[in-house]
């Protein structure tokens, strides 16, 4: 469970320290509160507990001023790398929930039900937030390659 | 059955790459892709994404998982570092939040119930996010915390019971208020969503509940015996409406 964790909190955060950061928090969270488990799905538990925290992050930054990575700086990227890049550089452009249900759905295979519950919205607003999610990393990626051919 | 003339929608499309469709309408919009190429290339497109996605991150999970991140030593000592020492939370507080309040102080309101909910859903925000020194008492010390808050703010402080609601008393802290001190009370659920119940001296002797919406905070406030209650949590009207009402019932029984 650790591993796919990581892997989801790496690529909401695009951020190796911050992701396991926020594994950590997650995990202490949950060990401390495991009394309140009601039972259930302990996977969508600790996801939940994971994207709420990133939420919280990321609104106490927003009070900060930013500061952003100049480069992705997670060079250990298999495929090619212009491939990690693209897809990187896409999911960076998407708004926080967004990014969440189609890393959730694509990445980490949760159903549309989990993802739901996960988020405490219908199952509607996962299916439109999905949708417009595809949409726009689609745009993203396209309008991205035309670009970096050129260059070469 | 389904019937194939009926056309298959864009949410049917993704239902379809994700697994998600009922078995029997698989075949129709099988069918409709064939004969719709933009469609089809849409749905290609978004198989490569996944591709992509797994081929950037999977590398990530097939790493070795980092020893901070071992759960028999989270497991071992989560207290030290859980509630650290209260003199760092006070300097984060009068470091980032001290001045905030004097500041405002300054400035003209329209009315003081309405002040003080926003100074509620401020101190809300400020320290929803907080994860190591989020309340100066832990709700370990729940007796604690009522005895002082009460003897501070000068009316009856309790720490409402919101467990039928999922929430746990993480603590609570002394805040100045618009009028002289205030009692702040923070509760969280398992998945660690928060939600915060402050309490001023309130001129207002009593009203009805009202509902105040700040980005993505709502806060629901009401007046009782001449003590304002602000319950502050996310955007979801409902899951706040049904905490606030539990706590609303709690303090009309105390008496307030």
């Amino acid at each position: 469970m650790i591993p796919a964790l990581r892997r989801y909190a790496r690529a909401l955060t695009r951020d190796a320290d911050t992701a396991d950061d926020l594994v950590q928090d997650t995990l202490v969270r949950a060990l401390r509160s495991e009394r309140l488990f009601l039972g259930g799905d302990v996977r969508s538990w600790l996801y939940t507990i994971l994207t709420n925290l990133n939420k919280n992050r990321r609104r106490s930054l927003a009070r900060r001023p930013q500061f952003m990575p100049l480069l992705d700086n997670n060079p250990d990227a298999s495929g090619t790398e212009a491939e990690g890049r693209d897809i990187a550089r896409a999911l960076a452009t998407l708004v926080e929930e967004q990014r969440s249900v189609l890393l959730l759905v694509m990445l980490e295979g949760l159903s549309y039900r989990e993802v739901a519950d996960i988020q405490g919205v219908p199952i509607g607003t996962i299916m439109s937030r999905l949708a417009r999610a595809r949409a726009h990393v689609k745009a993203a990626i396209e309008g991205e390659r035309p670009a970096l051919r050129r260059v070469k | 059955m389904t019937d194939p003339r009926i056309p298959v929608t864009e949410d049917e499309l993704h239902a379809y790459i994700d697994n998600e469709l009922p078995a029997e309408r698989r075949g129709d919009v099988e069918a409709w892709l064939s004969t719709h190429p933009d469609d089809a290339e849409r749905v290609r497109s978004w198989r490569e994404m996944a591709e992509a996605l797994h081929a950037r991150y999977d590398s990530v999970a097939d790493e070795p998982v980092p020893p901070r991140l071992s759960i028999d030593r989270l497991a071992q000592q989560p207290r030290k570092w859980m509630y650290g020492a209260i003199a760092a939370t006070l300097a984060a507080f009068i470091a980032g939040g001290g001045t905030g309040w004097l500041a405002r102080g300054a400035a003209a309101s329209p009315s003081m119930f309405q002040n003080f909910t926003v100074d509620a859903l401020d101190a809300h925000k400020l320290y929803v996010v907080e994860v190591r020194h989020p309340v100066e008492v832990p709700g370990s010390e729940r007796a604690h915390l009522q005895q002082w808050l009460t003897k501070r703010c000068g009316w009856d402080v309790r720490a409402p019971e919101l467990g039928a609601t999922g929430l746990k008393l993480v603590g609570g802290r002394l805040l100045p208020g618009p009028t002289g001190p205030a009692s702040f009370l923070m509760y969280e659920s398992a998945s660690g969503e928060r939600f915060t119940v402050y309490t001023a001296r309130a001129k207002t002797e009593t009203t009805q509940m009202r509902y105040v919406k700040q980005d993505n905070d709502g806060a629901l406030f009401w007046a009782d015996n001449g003590v304002g209650y602000v319950v502050s949590g996310g955007s979801d009207r409902d899951r706040l409406t049904q905490v606030a009402r539990l706590v609303y019932d709690q303090t009309e029984k105390t008496g307030g």
